[in-house]
C-alpha cells in the first residue's frame, strides 16, 4: 500500500496557502448538490458540520447522545492554545509548532503541526465572535495562562469549563444550520458500519438507539469525528459512550489505523477508590500552575500530609526538572508519579497516589484567589473524595485520558478510503506520541472549522461520483451484517455481563499496556486477549430485544470491538520497541529513566491494515522526516 | 469500602416505552459503598439484574463528572437528589443512610416524553436553541479576538449564565414545567456580550415563541429551578429574559 501523505511542496510556512490555492473549488451554486455525512458532534464534528453547511453543502449529522451538546469535548477543562502572543512573552506560530512537535516526541507530521499552529489564532477569533465567554482581564482583553509543556502563556480559557464553552459555541453554529435546513440532525444514533461503493465511502449504517431500528444514510463523503478509544482500558477519564466502534468499523472496511499504542495517561486524576468505580475523574492540568506535587521522603510515612515537615518532603518534579518543575509534559509527570509509587513512596490507602498541594499558593495569593481560579475543580474534588483541598493536599494519580493514535489521514484529513475523512481525536496526525495540554481543543476546531471545509471541496470537485441511494446492495449487506452481529450477541445467553468482560480487558491492558510496557507483558496480553474475546462470544449475557431502547446491546457492541481492537493496540506497542512520548517501553530508557527514542528504526507512523479477526494486521510505515525541528532527547530539566 | 456497605430499598419507575404504561418496581441495593456515586449504585443493581437475565434499569448518563448534562433522575422528589449544586452522577452514596428507601423517577414534564424507564426525550431544548441561541457568524468572518473589549464583570456574568448544562432539572423541578431558567441563561449570555447584540431582539422573541410552542409552562417565581440547578444558574437570568423580551416587543 502506498501511504502518500500528500504533503504540499514549498517552504513549510507556505504549504497550506499553496495547497488551498491548488485545491479545486466547488462552484457555490453546486455545493447544494452534495451531501456529507458527519458522524459525531464534538468539537471536530460540530464545527465541521456547521462550517460545511455554511458553505452550502447539505449535511447529515449523527450523534450518539440525546443532544449534540453532550459530546465528550464538553468535559475538557483547562483551555485551548493559540499562538496569539497576546501575553507578549515571545510566542509565535513557529514556537507553538516547535513545542508541539517536541512535545509529541518527534512522532508527528511536521507539515500538519505547522498548519495547526497557523490556524490556531483564527480559532480564538471565531469562538470570541460566537459569544464564547472566555476569561478576561480588567481592561476587557482576553486572559491567558501557561499550561504543561510550554513556557509561554498561550492558553485561553473559560474558567475550568473551556471545552464546554467551545463546544456550546460550535453547537450553536450547528443548531443555526439545523434551523436553516442545511443540517439534518440525528441524535441517539450509533454508526455501526461504513458503506463503500466502488471503493469510495458513500454512507453509513446506524442504529437508532431509541427504537433499535437500523437506518441507512448516504452521501458523497463521510466524515468521522468520533473521538478516542481510551475506554478500551475500562477505567479512563472518558465519558461512558466514548468508543472505538465507528473508527474500528471503518478500519475493518479498509482504513489504516495508525499508532494505536500512543495513548495518553494524564497525571492529575482522582485516584481509584474501589471495584465499583465506573470512571476516573480528571483534575485540570492547570492545577499544576499553582499546586506543588510531592510525596514523603521516606517509605512508609504514616503522618498525615500537614504533619510532614518540609524537610521530609520530596517535591520530585521540581527536583528532577528544575526549569519546568511541576509543568513538565503529561507523559513525564505521569511516569514520574508511577516511579515514585513503585518505589513505595505513594500516599493514600492504596499507595497509588501523590500529593498536589496548594498550601504555598494559598499562603502567597490567598484562598479567595485560588477559589476564583480553581473553585469548581476544588468543589468537584471535595464532592468525590469528601476531603477539603483548601485544607489538605489533593491526592492524584495518572489515568488514561486521550488517545493520540487513530485512523491514518493524509494532509487533507482523508483516510486510506477515498471519501472517508477523519477529524479530531479520532485521527492520528498532530500530537505524535504525546499531546500537550490545551492542544486537543485546538486540533478539533482547526480540523472542523478551518481545514476540512477546504480539503473536502478538492475531493468533491474532482467529480466522478455517481448518485448512490440507500437501496444499493452495499447498504443492504452492511445492514445485514450489523443486524446479525446483534442477534448473535443476544443468542449467547451466557453467565458473564458485558461490564465484567470489559473490566477484565481494561485491567489487563492497564497492567500490561499502560504506563510501562515490556516485551514479556505485551506478549502475555497478546495471548490473553483472544481468549477473552472467545469468552465474550461463548459466555456473555445480553438482555432484551434488538428492536427497542436497549443500553446493553449498545455497550456489548462496543466491547466486542474493543476485544478485537486491543490486539492491534498491543501488537503496535510490541512492535515499537523504542520509547517515545506516552509509549514507554521499559527496555528503552535513558540512565535517569526518561523515554529513549530510537530514531534510526522508528521515525515513522505505524499504520495497520486489517486482515481478519485474530489474524495479525499488516504493518505499513509512513516515514517521518524532520526538516525544521531537529529531533533531540527531550529535556525538561 | 468493605464493612461500611449500606443496604437500600429502591422504588424505581419502569416503563418500557413512551406508549407503554409505567409503574414503580421495588429493588434492593445491597452492600453499597458510601464512596459510590448514585449512578454506580444503579450500575451494581443493573449488574445483578443482568446476571438474572432481567432487563436493566435504563437511565441516561455519559461523562459522569457533572458537565455533559446527560444524567437526570428525580430522587426522593428532588431533581438530581438532595445535594445542592450537584448532578446525579456527582451525588455520592455517603449522602444516604443504611436502610433508606429511595424513590427514583424520570423528569416529569410534558415537553420531555419518556423514552424508557428513567430516560426522557429532551430534544425540545435543542429546538429552543435552534431558534436563536447563537450568534449568526459564519466561519471566516471573525475580527481579531481582542478587537472588541468586553468588561470583565460582563464576561463573568455571561460565563455564570453560560455554565448551564442543559440537563432539564429546572423544568423537572418546576410545577409549571417552565423552561425560563434554561432560556434565560442563554438569552442572558448573549445579551451580556457585545457579540450577541446585533440579534438581541429577534433572538429572544424567537426563543420564547419556540419555548411556548414546545409546551413549557410559564414562570410563577417559585425559584424551584434555581434550587435544583446543578450549576446554580441564578433566577436573575429569568428577570433579564423578561426585560429583554419586553424591550424587544416595545421596539418592534
Amino acid at each position: 500500500m502506498n501511504l502518500d501523505a500528500k504533503i504540499p511542496d514549498g517552504p513549510i510556512e507556505k504549504k497550506w496557502d499553496n495547497h488551498r490555492f491548488q485545491l479545486k473549488l466547488v462552484n457555490p451554486a453546486n455545493k447544494r448538490k452534495y451531501t456529507i455525512v458527519v458522524v459525531g458532534t464534538g468539537l471536530a464534528g460540530a464545527s465541521a458540520a456547521a462550517s460545511l453547511a455554511e458553505l452550502g453543502y447539505n449535511v447529515i449529522s449523527l450523534c450518539i447522545q440525546d443532544s449534540p451538546r453532550r459530546a465528550h469535548s464538553i468535559a475538557a477543562q483547562g483551555g485551548i492554545n493559540a499562538a496569539k502572543n497576546y501575553a507578549n512573552d515571545g510566542d509565535s506560530v513557529w514556537r507553538l509548532f516547535y513545542d508541539t512537535v517536541k512535545g509529541g516526541d518527534y512522532r508527528a507530521r511536521e507539515a500538519n503541526v505547522y498548519r495547526l499552529a497557523q490556524v490556531s489564532t483564527a480559532i480564538i477569533d471565531q469562538c470570541v465572535a460566537q459569544g464564547v465567554p472566555f476569561a478576561r482581564e480588567y481592561g476587557g482583553t482576553l486572559s491567558n495562562r501557561s499550561f504543561g509543556g510550554a513556557q509561554v502563556s498561550r492558553t485561553f480559557y473559560a474558567r475550568g469549563q473551556t471545552g464546554q464553552q467551545l463546544l456550546l459555541g460550535a453547537y450553536g453554529s450547528l443548531m443555526r444550520q439545523v434551523s436553516l435546513g442545511k443540517v439534518k440532525l440525528l441524535p441517539r444514533r450509533e454508526m455501526l458500519d461504513l458503506v463503500l461503493v466502488d471503493g469510495h465511502a458513500r454512507g453509513v449504517v446506524a442504529r437508532n438507539l431509541t427504537t433499535g431500528a437500523m437506518e441507512r444514510y448516504t452521501g458523497d463523503a463521510v466524515v468521522l469525528c468520533t473521538g478516542g478509544y481510551g475506554n478500551v482500558f475500562y477505567l479512563s477519564t472518558n465519558a461512558n459512550a466514548c468508543n472505538v466502534t465507528a473508527a474500528y468499523r471503518a478500519h475493518k472496511r479498509g482504513a489504516l489505523f495508525a499508532n494505536p499504542c500512543f495513548t495518553q495517561i494524564h497525571p492529575t486524576c482522582i485516584p481509584v477508590t474501589g471495584d465499583h468505580q465506573s470512571k476516573l475523574t480528571l483534575m485540570s492540568e492547570s492545577l499544576r500552575n499553582d499546586g506543588r506535587v510531592w510525596v514523603p521522603l521516606k517509605k512508609g510515612e504514616t503522618r498525615s500530609a500537614q504533619d510532614v515537615p518540609e524537610s521530609d518532603r520530596d517535591y520530585y518534579l521540581e527536583r528532577r526538572y528544575p526549569s519546568f518543575g511541576n509543568l513538565v509534559p503529561r507523559d513525564v509527570a505521569s511516569r514520574a508519579a508511577k516511579a515514585i509509587c513503585d518505589e513505595g513512596r505513594g500516599v493514600g490507602s492504596s499507595g497509588r497516589a501523590v500529593y498536589l498541594d496548594f498550601s504555598d499558593a494559598i499562603k502567597r495569593l490567598g484562598a479567595e484567589a485560588i477559589r476564583e481560579k480553581y473553585g469548581n475543580l476544588f468543589d468537584m474534588y471535595e464532592r468525590i473524595t469528601d476531603e477539603d483541598p483548601y485544607r489538605r493536599p489533593m491526592r492524584i494519580y495518572p489515568a488514561v485520558h486521550y488517545t493520540m493514535g487513530g485512523l491514518w489521514v493524509d494532509y487533507d484529513l482523508m483516510t486510506t478510503i477515498p471519501g472517508l475523512y477523519c477529524l479530531g481525536e479520532a485521527n492520528f496526525s498532530d500530537h505524535g506520541a504525546n499531546r500537550l495540554g490545551a492542544s486537543a481543543l485546538m486540533q478539533g476546531l482547526a480540523d472542523g472549522y478551518f481545514i476540512l471545509p477546504y480539503t473536502i471541496g478538492g475531493y468533491l470537485a474532482k467529480g466522478g461520483l455517481a448518485k448512490v441511494d440507500t437501496n444499493h446492495p452495499a447498504f443492504a449487506d452492511a445492514e445485514r451484517e450489523s443486524t446479525q452481529r446483534i442477534e448473535k450477541m443476544l443468542s449467547v445467553k451466557g453467565k458473564r455481563t458485558v461490564e465484567q468482560i470489559h473490566r477484565d480487558l481494561g485491567m489487563m491492558l492497564w497492567d500490561l499496556c499502560g504506563m510501562g510496557r515490556n516485551k514479556a507483558g505485551l506478549e502475555e496480553a497478546l495471548a490473553r486477549i483472544p481468549k477473552l474475546r472467545e469468552e465474550f462470544w461463548a459466555n456473555v449475557t445480553v438482555t432484551g430485544t434488538p428492536g427497542e431502547f436497549n443500553q446493553v446491546i449498545e455497550k456489548a457492541g462496543r466491547v466486542a470491538d474493543y476485544l478485537e481492537f486491543a490486539e492491534t493496540m498491543v501488537l503496535d506497542a510490541l512492535t515499537r520497541s523504542e520509547s517515545c512520548g506516552g509509549h514507554f517501553r521499559e527496555e528503552s530508557q535513558t540512565p535517569d529513566g526518561e523515554a529513549l527514542r530510537d530514531d534510526a528504526n522508528f521515525s515513522h507512523a505505524s499504520c495497520w491494515e486489517f486482515k481478519g479477526v485474530g489474524v495479525p494486521p499488516a504493518l505499513h510505515k509512513e516515514p517521518l522526516t524532520f526538516e525544521h525541528v531537529k529531533p533531540s532527547q527531550r529535556s525538561y530539566k | 469500602m468493605s464493612g461500611k456497605g449500606m443496604n437500600l430499598t429502591l422504588k424505581v419507575w419502569r416503563q418500557r416505552s413512551a406508549q407503554a404504561p409505567g409503574g414503580f418496581v421495588t429493588y434492593y441495593a445491597k452492600n453499597i459503598s458510601p464512596d459510590m456515586s448514585f449512578l454506580e449504585m444503579l450500575d451494581t443493581v443493573n449488574q445483578d439484574l443482568a446476571l438474572r437475565g432481567d432487563d436493566p434499569i435504563a437511565f441516561d448518563h455519559d461523562c459522569r463528572e457533572g458537565i455533559c448534562g446527560m444524567c437526570s433522575l428525580y430522587i426522593n422528589g428532588r431533581a438530581h437528589g438532595p445535594e445542592r449544586a450537584t448532578t446525579t452522577c456527582q451525588l455520592h452514596m455517603r449522602k444516604f443512610k443504611d436502610g433508606d428507601t429511595i424513590t427514583i423517577e424520570p423528569w416529569r414534564a410534558a415537553p420531555f416524553p419518556i423514552v424508557r424507564d428513567l430516560v426522557v426525550d429532551r430534544s425540545a431544548f435543542d429546538r429552543v436553541i435552534a431558534a436563536g441561541g447563537y450568534v449568526s457568524v459564519n466561519v471566516g468572518n471573525a475580527p481579531d479576538g481582542n478587537a472588541v473589549p468586553v468588561p470583565k464583570p460582563d464576561a463573568e456574568k455571561a460565563m455564570d449564565a453560560a455554565a448551564c448544562i442543559g440537563c432539564g432539572a429546572c423544568v423537572a423541578a418546576c410545577k409549571n414545567a417552565s423552561a425560563m431558567l434554561f432560556v434565560g441563561a442563554k438569552v442572558s449570555q448573549m445579551a451580556l456580550l457585545p457579540q450577541g447584540h446585533p440579534e438581541r431582539r429577534e433572538r429572544v422573541i424567537s426563543m420564547v415563541r419556540t419555548m411556548d410552542e414546545a409546551g413549557f409552562g410559564s414562570c410563577t417565581n417559585e425559584s424551584e429551578c434555581e434550587a435544583a440547578c446543578p450549576k446554580e444558574i441564578s433566577v436573575s437570568n429569568i428577570a433579564r429574559l423578561n426585560r429583554e423580551y419586553l424591550l424587544a416587543l416595545l421596539k418592534d
